[in-house]
């Protein structure tokens, strides 16, 4: 074969597994998505974060504006502090609350952020104070008994 | 008391052939890959073994990906469907093929596609005298012949991976979107939310580079080393598909487990 020929046959070659390695990053992955825009820092403190993981969106409203950076746990305070970097463009009042949420029923783990009222608003290195923790099932379930137990011995000390 | 000192013989005879055998492994690796710079430099060479062995494994490679990608659709849908929840259907078919199946079913049809024929190749050009005709004339056969064929399947092997995972994604979504319907946007979104471009995709290259290194590496020793007869030449063909497909899924444990015990 003309030495030409083979040429374009392996330049095609290679252009096509560039192509797929681009498919699989912009289409199959998350790289369109990730925000090349500037994030400012933020940190919030939770009793339990339950399955919080970093890379985790945070959402205001249903919308992503943001995502957690780290979590790490503070032995002074027994707490689990979050970091969270949120997109520049968004400002939040700074006594805005964070709350671990639930997509669906099983879904994973995200933070959710509601607005508050303060004219001043978050900046670099703030920490979100009004903090939700997770729900943990067994905590909930555990409760629910407990709660059942004390009503039922209530009641039979009314009949009697 | 003879048949005990025989068979204490054949194993020690045993585990020192083995020993010898990785020794002489790792040396003509290190031999290989000092003369693999250098044949970066010769194109015309190059050129000519990536096509062989690149270009003509892209049919097999493409309808493999494409039919493991409808099957991953149709499985994965099966099971998912009972706990409603086939919306993540594209999430299965990308993480599974991009981090398992794309670079270990390249590796294995590689193996089966590309390493068969340089190892047949190597051993005939080794029983033709080829070889030593040219360490005669002052030519390395290593950094002629062999060298060039290691880089390229290094080089030909993630692209072919590659070119599997995203076939077999078209084809899971040709299934799970056009023949299933379920909700394109859901279908992509999904995939996106769930797949990592460094963690998924980028160590599901670094696994098919490791794959190309070994793929190639063991048929090109294999056919160096068969002994040149016609029957030498049959039974290294056959020794490099078994040796190459059992590293490869060895590899893939190993690295399966430091990528991806984490998370």
């Amino acid at each position: 074969m003309q030495s030409k020929t083979i040429d374009i046959w392996v330049g095609l070659f290679v252009i096509a597994g560039i192509a797929a390695l681009l498919f699989l990053a912009l289409k199959a992955g998350n790289l369109a998505s990730f925000s090349t825009d500037s994030t400012y820092r933020v940190t919030a403190r939770f009793d339990n974060i339950g399955g919080l993981k970093p890379r985790a969106p945070v959402k205001a409203a249903g919308v992503v504006i943001g995502r957690v950076a780290a979590i790490r746990f503070d032995d002074k305070t027994y707490n689990a502090v979050a970091d969270i970097d949120l997109q520049s463009q968004y400002k939040f009042p700074k006594d805005s609350s964070a709350k671990i949420l639930t997509s669906g029923l099983l879904g994973e783990q995200y933070l959710g952020l509601e607005a508050g009222g303060d004219p001043t608003m978050l900046a670099n290195n703030d920490r979100i104070t009004n903090t939700q923790s997770a729900i943990v099932l067994e905590n909930l379930i555990g409760q629910f008994l407990f709660n059942k137990a004390a009503e039922g011995s209530s009641d039979s000390k009314d009949k009697q | 008391m003879n048949a005990t000192t025989n068979a204490l013989a054949a194993i020690g005879a045993w585990t020192l052939d083995r020993i010898r055998d990785i020794g002489d492994a790792a040396r003509f690796f290190v031999r290989l890959s000092l003369r693999a710079v250098p044949a970066l430099g010769r194109y015309r060479l190059l050129r000519d073994q990536i096509h062989f062995v690149g270009n003509y494994s892209v049919v097999i490679i493409v309808v493999s990906g494409l039919f493991v990608g409808f099957v991953l659709g149709l499985q994965g849908y099966y099971t998912l469907q009972r706990y409603g929840s086939e919306q993540a259907l594209g999430l299965l078919v990308a993480l599974s093929l991009v981090r398992e199946l794309g670079p270990v079913v390249t590796a294995l049809l590689f193996a089966g596609r590309a390493g068969t024929s340089l190892t047949a190749e190597i051993g005939l050009m080794k029983a033709g005298e080829q070889l030593s005709a040219m360490e005669m004339m002052a030519v390395d056969p290593l950094s002629r012949v062999i060298a060039p064929r290691f880089v390229a399947g290094i080089v030909a092997m993630p692209v072919l991976a590659a070119l599997f995972s995203a076939v077999g994604i078209i084809g899971g979504y040709i299934v799970g979107v056009q023949l299933i319907g379920i909700d394109e946007g859901a279908f992509w979104a999904q995939m996106q939310g769930g797949v990592d471009v460094w963690n998924d995709v980028g160590n599901g290259v670094i696994k098919s580079f490791v794959f190309g290194i070994a793929v190639t590496f063991i048929a090109l020793r294999t056919g160096y080393e068969a002994s040149p007869t016609p029957e030498g030449v049959a039974r290294a063909t056959t020794k490099t598909v078994v040796t190459a497909s059992l590293a490869v899924l060895a590899l893939d444990f190993i690295m399966t487990a430091l990528m991806f015990s984490g998370s």
